[in-house]
């Protein structure tokens, strides 16, 4: 196990691609610490940044990695990582996992915004919060998260799988506006409650939430009341109201609301066929 | 400075050089005879392959659509990225790059002289603005005038020499250097919901067809004695069956055209090269046109060829983008240039088992292999339209070699492969037709008498190659073509090296081309023309024309017109 301290409190945002294992993997702690990194716009080298150490002898698997300390100024840690851990002990920045293939990373604390955006496989874990454009896609482009696993222990900001083409985001707080927002595939489980617009110009894939969710979209359609929702390989109780949209992108999208924590939504019983 | 390029393998078309080994001297910015008395610098390129820096006649650079497509597409930007270098600013963008970054990756390839083709007058201080900002190349822009109302006005009234008076004063009001005529009558018919659909159809609030357009605007062209001809994407562009607009559009200014002169350039001619009823069976009509330019000499055309990648499409016809939006349901801009011009933008992807995009990708190469004469058929991929200009090089490779386009073709949508002529064609070109299509042809068009050729006076601008011609056999090593087309060994602007083994070692501006069009009388705007703007423009009369000081490096071409 290779572990990365910072030497000092970053003061400009660091672009951190390189830590990752595909990039750790048959290297050295020395040709390790030589990886370029950018410390705003200047160029630099890991060990000018970070206290290295190896744990095990050198030629041990350098597949997991750990990184401790202050890091919110941390960008694109894990970005393309394709197998290995890595070990965030602390709150990260922004694009943790970006483009992720596979392999796991573990965060103890917060991350901030696109968590796993455009990530192909693999697991994301984050016991604290995650930012806005969590699974996204990237600005402008319509490519989102297209499988794997994201699980958030507390609550997300907005537009949380925004353009998902596959995969899990479970998110075991609360969620920001625009859940789902232009989702094609895949599904979001949402434990906690949703700020509202869910799934707005969706198209395809399933919105699971369990919380309060204080309205729903008009483009969305009433068309059952289901006792459960399958969420990956789980099984969520329910019962749901079951909605189906975004009709304004003909889409075939799926909401579950809740129905115990959502009273004020008893009026979409009367448009329902018994 | 002089400088001596010695023992280089030179092509240089027009003045019937083909692949001797010479040597160029430079001094003073342009090619002077050999030998010099005293040179300052040697440069020994021996086994290289010397040619004049290429011109590229069509790419959509520089811009208010540009920039409308570069605000649209963060993430075309965040796919590529140049990092800030010793010499060299940074940027961003694979299909729309920044300014900085289109100058340095065209000085790469070994071009230094790109047309930018739709410069709504309008926008005109807009494209000069970022024309000066793009470094490395000289420039020059195409002003709209296909739908100009002005233009349309005199036409309609068949006043020919007043219509000509007044394109020399929008010439030099908004810096251009050729008309530029784009689905004639149909923009105008745009802003109204509508399109014209053949050379014949009448245009809204107007007595004229688009047939009158062109052939007035062309018989302009000729006594203003303009450089280039005019420059004409086609009515019907990207549509089935529009081979046979394409077709009647070279066909109607034939008998305008004295002796063997090119009178008419059909740009981007994959897109009007379609044949067929509807997309399912829509196919080829590239021989159709190859036939008709092999057999005429009034018409050239640039290719427009299609690369399978994600780009962005950008044109003035503003119904064809509307269609493509319709048909992609991507993110589009759609644009009114008040009474002037439309203008969209549409991200695309063309993609190999697309039987549309595989068989347009078959149509480029049809008709670059049919047409005999390279000196008729230029290469271009309408940047960013088909492809970024930077697919050159592989579409170098694919024209010099069968067995590179095999390998692609059998890759692509099978129905398109089974239904294209491609496999049977044999033709290779070779280094000296790919000299003549990349820039000693496009000069000739262009009527730049000082680019695409090394003869004494030249400009000295030259693209050095690192490949062997006496050694390579394009045919089987079409990597190593396209690896050698994509980086120069050496790129000369105005005799300075600027660019070697593709890294900007100087950054240099270059200048600003426009027709400086002298006509009999001084031109005068008339004074309708003034009254009209307070009435129908956002922009005042007087704010309208760019002066010359407003250009960093303007380099008027003057010409003398027969009115």
């Amino acid at each position: 196990m290779i572990t990365l301290t910072p030497k000092q409190r970053f003061q400009v945002p660091v672009d951190a691609e390189n830590i990752q294992p595909d990039r750790f993997e048959t290297k050295t702690v020395e040709e390790i610490k030589a990886l370029p990194v950018w410390e705003g716009n200047r160029r630099r080298v890991l060990a000018d940044l970070f206290h290295i150490e190896s744990e095990e002898a050198p030629s041990s698997d350098n597949a997991t990695i750990r990184v401790m300390g202050d890091l919110t100024k941390l960008k694109k840690i894990g970005a393309k990582m394709s197998f290995g851990r890595i070990l965030v002990d602390g709150s990260v920045g922004m694009r943790l996992g970006e483009d992720m293939r596979g392999g796991v990373i573990t965060v103890t604390g917060n991350t901030d915004s696109w968590a796993g955006t455009m990530m192909k496989a693999g697991r994301i874990e984050v016991r604290g919060n995650v930012g806005d454009y969590v699974g996204a896609a990237y600005r402008g482009s319509t490519e989102g998260m297209r499988g794997g696993t994201i699980e958030v222990h507390g609550d997300a900001g907005s537009e949380v799988g925004c353009f998902m083409r596959n995969g899990l985001i479970k998110i075991q707080g609360n969620v920001g506006a625009f859940a789902g927002m232009h989702m094609r595939e895949g599904t979001i489980l949402v434990e906690g409650d949703s700020y509202g617009r869910l799934g707005a110009e969706m198209r395809g894939g399933k919105i699971i939430v369990l919380g309060h969710v204080p309205s729903i979209l008009p483009t969305f359609t009433v068309t059952s009341v289901r006792k459960r929702a399958k969420a990956g390989p789980e099984q969520v109780s329910g019962p749901f109201y079951m909605f189906t949209g975004d009709v304004a992108e003909n889409g075939e999208g799926r909401l579950y609301v809740a129905q115990a924590k959502n009273p004020h939504l008893h009026v979409y019983e009367r448009y329902l066929v018994t | 400075m002089s400088l001596l390029l010695k023992n280089g393998f030179v092509y240089d078309p027009l003045n019937g050089v083909e692949g001797e080994v010479m040597d160029i001297a430079v001094d003073h910015g342009k090619i002077v005879e050999t030998p010099l008395s005293q040179v300052q610098k040697i440069l020994d390129v021996t086994g290289m392959l010397v040619m004049p820096g290429g011109v590229d006649i069509h790419a959509h650079i520089a811009g208010s659509e540009v920039n409308a497509g570069r605000l649209l597409r963060p993430e075309d930007h965040f796919k590529d990225v140049e990092v800030r270098g010793k010499r060299t600013r940074s940027g961003v963008g694979y299909s729309v790059p920044s300014t900085f970054t289109t100058g340095y990756r065209y000085s790469k390839m070994g071009y230094t002289t790109v047309m930018v083709p739709s410069m709504p007058p309008l926008e005109a201080r807009h494209t000069h603005e970022e024309m000066d900002d793009t470094p490395m190349i000289d420039k020059a822009a195409y002003p709209l005038l296909g739908d100009w109302w002005f233009a349309l006005e005199y036409l309609q009234d068949g006043l020919l020499d007043e219509c000509a008076a007044h394109i020399a004063w929008m010439m030099r009001a908004t810096k251009g250097y050729a008309i530029k005529i784009v689905n004639p009558g149909g923009l105008e018919s745009w802003g109204f919901g509508k399109n014209v659909h053949s050379i014949d159809d009448p245009v809204p609030n107007f007595d004229i067809t688009p047939r009158q357009i062109l052939r007035g605007l062309c018989q302009v062209n000729t006594i203003l004695n303009l450089p280039h001809t005019i420059h004409v994407h086609t009515n019907n562009l990207g549509r089935p069956g529009n081979y046979y607009t394409a077709l009647k559009t070279m066909d109607c200014v034939q008998d305008l055209a004295k002796g063997k002169q090119p009178i008419i350039h059909v740009t981007h001619c994959q897109f009007s090269a379609f044949k067929g009823s509807d997309w399912s069976n829509m196919h080829s009509g590239a021989e159709g046109i190859a036939r008709y330019l092999n057999r005429h000499t009034h018409v050239t055309i640039d290719v427009g060829q299609v690369c399978f990648t994600n780009t962005t499409t950008m044109t003035a016809d503003g119904p064809f983008q509307y269609g493509l939006y319709q048909l992609s349901g991507n993110k589009w801009v759609n644009h009114d240039v008040e009474t002037e011009t439309s203008s969209g933008i549409v991200p695309f992807r063309y993609k190999r088992k697309s039987y549309v995009h595989a068989t347009q990708w078959t149509i480029g190469l049809e008709l670059a292999l049919l047409i005999n004469s390279p000196w008729k058929v230029f290469l271009t991929t309408d940047h960013p339209n088909a492809a970024p200009f930077i697919t050159y090089p592989q579409i170098i490779s694919w024209l010099m070699s069968r067995r590179a386009r095999a390998k692609l073709l059998n890759k692509i949508n099978r129905k398109a492969r089974k239904r294209s002529a491609l496999a049977s064609l044999d033709r290779e070109y070779d280094f000296h037709e790919v000299a003549i299509m990349t820039r000693a042809g496009t000069a000739r068009a262009l009527g730049l008498t000082e680019k695409g050729h090394l003869g004494e006076g030249a400009d000295a601008d030259i693209a050095v190659y690192n490949v062997n011609p006496e050694t390579i056999n394009p045919s089987t090593e079409y990597a190593t073509i396209q690896r050698a087309f994509e980086r120069t060994a050496y790129t000369l602007k105005a005799g300075e090296i600027v660019s070697r083994n593709g890294e900007i070692v100087k950054p240099v501006q270059g200048s600003t081309y426009w027709a400086d069009v002298q006509t009999r009388e001084p031109q005068e705007a008339a004074a309708d023309l003034k009254q009209r703007f307070g009435k129908y423009w956002t922009i005042q009369y007087a704010n309208y024309s760019i002066p010359e000081r407003y250009l960093h490096h303007s380099k008027p071409i003057a010409i003398k017109a027969e009115v």
